[in-house]
């Protein structure tokens, strides 16, 4: 059966006039609609799902406290102040900001961790000196956040990350003030602002 | 001359494998992907390093756009909560005298979702809920003189107490600041300390404190 001929031709039997040959039917099936289907899930499913489940990040604010005296004081050793404005710019200074800002630096949001890590390392290493518990020498550390009204919440976001990067354990987001606003201000036009 | 004869080749092609990869993909996506749920508004998250999966329980999810606009979504797991929901709103029906119906109010229940001005709800609620998206609204207002958030958070507290709610935050990009300080204020403004921001996974970068914390296995702990 297998080697039967249907070229009709001068091999093999000869066959009757009245004998009609079994037309040999193909086994193969057009794949094409299949494909097509295929592909229209494909595009359905991609289209209608997300790949990956967003992920959540806690943060903790802490209370109001109108009480001066209860307020927490910050170390001017261990302090670190980053402020961030328009067009992804970001500045810092450590302490307490200088009457005529020679502090006040400016930096982009992948200098900023060598500046934080630099500045836990400096608090660290005070804190050796203090006599502090080995498991808390970062203790003086405080890093303040202040975005002002051009940052977007990216620039918040990120920074907030980046205390989690650094297991920066205090830190505070807290409203800028107007001699830090005319700080950026004074620093953009100087063109400092890159 | 010789006549070349070319073979008539069959331009068939075999689409067999064609339609294994075809469904091969399919089958990925199948499995590695979760239907999107429908959003009032587009929301690009920022990224952060946490390593928490955000899970699906009941929250009061506030949602801001890179516009600002801020949106109130009551998400309850359980049909059994339609009452809350139902007593949600009539709460705020009643403090803001908004003068609603009780038609109207059940609406809340199916969209759940609150995004304008209180003193537009009335227009909104009129309107069938399947309407509600082609509506262009304006947000909650959350500026220091007009924090309506701070009201209908003050609601929720009153409504929801004794149930484990979380607030979640989704805030896109591009907002600015002062649109995420808002919505704080408004939670702090009724004693909500602790939330969790919804944002796209991102790796630890190598060699800080947190990859070393990690490494040790410890941050997981730390942080759960």
């Amino acid at each position: 059966m297998a080697s039967m001929d249907t070229s009709g031709g001068d091999s093999g039997h000869k066959k009757g006039p009245g004998v009609k040959k079994a037309k040999k039917l193909s086994t193969r099936v057009d794949m094409t609609p299949m494909v097509d289907l295929g592909f229209l899930l494909i595009t359905f499913f991609i289209f209608t799902t997300t790949m990956s489940t967003p992920n959540t990040t806690r943060l903790i604010m802490p209370k109001d406290e109108k009480d001066p005296e209860k307020q927490t004081e910050v170390k001017q050793s261990g302090a670190l102040t980053i402020l961030m404005a328009k067009d992804n710019n970001l500045y810092y200074y450590e302490g307490q900001m200088e009457g005529d800002g020679s502090n006040f630096k400016s930096s982009t949001y992948k200098e900023i961790r060598d500046v934080i890590q630099k500045k836990k390392t400096d608090v660290m290493q005070l804190g050796r000196g203090l006599g502090y518990h080995p498991d808390s020498l970062d203790r003086d550390l405080v890093v303040v956040i202040k975005p002002n009204s051009d940052a977007t919440y990216k620039n918040t976001v990120d920074i907030l990350d980046e205390m989690a990067i650094n297991n920066i354990q205090r830190f505070a987001l807290i409203d800028i003030t107007d001699t830090e606003n005319q700080a950026i201000a004074l620093t953009e036009q100087k063109g400092g602002g890159k | 001359m010789p006549s070349v004869k070319i073979p008539r080749k069959s331009t068939d092609t075999d689409m067999t494998p064609f339609v294994d990869v075809a469904f091969l993909i399919l089958a990925f996506f199948m499995l590695a992907t979760k239907f999107k749920p429908p959003e009032p508004l587009t929301i690009t998250t920022p990224t952060s390093v946490s390593s928490s999966k955000l899970k699906e329980q009941d929250a009061l999810l506030i949602q801001f756009d890179s516009s600002g606009k801020v949106y109130l979504t009551v998400n309850l797991q359980k049909k059994e909560d339609n009452a809350l929901r139902l007593d949600f709103i009539q709460r705020v029906n009643n403090e803001a005298k908004l003068g609603l119906s009780e038609g109207e109010l059940q609406k809340f229940v199916t969209s759940s979702t609150i995004g304008s001005p209180l003193n537009e709800l009335k227009g909104i609620f009129a309107r069938p809920v399947g309407e509600w998206e082609k509506i262009k609204q304006k947000g909650i207002p959350v500026d220091t003189a007009n924090n309506e958030l701070q009201r209908w958070l003050a609601a929720s507290i009153q409504t929801f107490q004794g149930k484990k709610m979380d607030v979640m935050i989704k805030g896109d990009n591009n907002a600015k600041y002062p649109s995420f300080k808002g919505v704080i204020e408004a939670l702090r403004a009724n004693e909500i300390f602790k939330y969790k921001l919804i944002t796209d996974p991102k790796g630890v970068p190598p060699g800080t404190d947190l990859y070393k914390l990690r490494q040790s296995g410890k941050g997981m702990q730390a942080e759960s």
